[in-house]
């Protein structure tokens, strides 16, 4: 089956960052694909580089990073969600005149269209985080 | 599927927060904008405190917020005219069906659930 994954919700604020990384390695593991991770609202956090957990802590961002790169998913942070909340590739960095620049390097900034366009030809929508 | 004969698919987005106070509002309705552009069905459902976005007069600029109000006015522009309010979502916050900022039709919880049934994709935010 072809899932969607939408995250509303930043990593460590609740519970569901992890819920849909581990909702993503399941359905992996069971052969499933997964159309694209649209990262949307606080969720965008997600996708920040800079984010620094405690040691003792469990590395969201990063796990997201991998499991992305691993299997190669198409990973989307909202532009627009991403741009107010410091979420920044290079090129907006340059553009904004912002000091640096921290989208995960799995991720693209894009804009809501990409979230319609994986609905229309993904089997299931699930969403985490609203 | 259900996914109607045009190739369409039925996308339903559920608005259940307040206009402001958080960005929640305002996101779903960006959601509905977005998919009426990929020109597929799309049908719009205020609930719960989501009625409050339907209130007239709303004075948006005084917290420095836009008036969400007025981007719901957009939707015909959008072919969205599938917009639904709550009915006993509006009685229970004393708001009355013909004295909202755009026009909607009334449903009732069997409406939404038949509504559910025939989307393809369900948002709720």
């Amino acid at each position: 089956m072809k899932f969607t994954i939408v995250l509303y919700a930043a990593p460590y604020s609740s519970q569901a960052s992890l819920s849909a990384l581990r909702f993503a390695q399941a359905a992996l593991a069971q052969g499933h694909k997964i159309v694209r991770v649209f990262f949307f609202y606080d969720g965008v956090h997600n996708t920040s580089a800079f984010s620094v957990p405690a040691q003792d802590e469990y590395d969201l961002v990063q796990a997201w990073n991998a499991l992305i790169l691993v299997h190669e998913i198409d990973a989307v942070s909202c532009v627009s969600s991403a741009l107010k909340r410091g979420v920044l590739d290079a090129r907006e960095a340059v553009r904004y005149e912002r000091s640096g620049s921290n989208l995960l390097e799995s991720a693209v900034l894009s804009g809501l269209g990409q979230l319609v366009d994986a609905s229309l030809i993904s089997d299931r929508v699930v969403s985490f985080g609203a | 599927m259900t996914s109607n004969a045009s190739g369409r698919k039925n996308l339903t987005f559920i608005s259940r927060r307040s206009p402001y106070g958080s960005g929640y509002a305002k996101a779903c309705l960006d959601m509905v904008l977005s998919a009426a552009v990929f020109d597929q069905h799309v049908t719009l459902v205020f609930m719960d405190d989501g009625v409050l976005q339907l209130q007239p007069n709303q004075q948006a600029g005084d917290i420095h917020a836009k008036d969400l109000s007025a981007a719901l006015a957009a939707l015909p522009l959008y072919d969205v005219d599938n917009v639904y309010a709550d009915r006993d979502s509006l009685t229970r916050r004393g708001m009355f069906s013909d004295q909202l900022a755009i026009e909607v039709r009334l449903c009732d919880a069997d409406k939404i659930a038949e509504i559910i049934r025939q989307s393809d994709v369900v948002f709720t935010l």
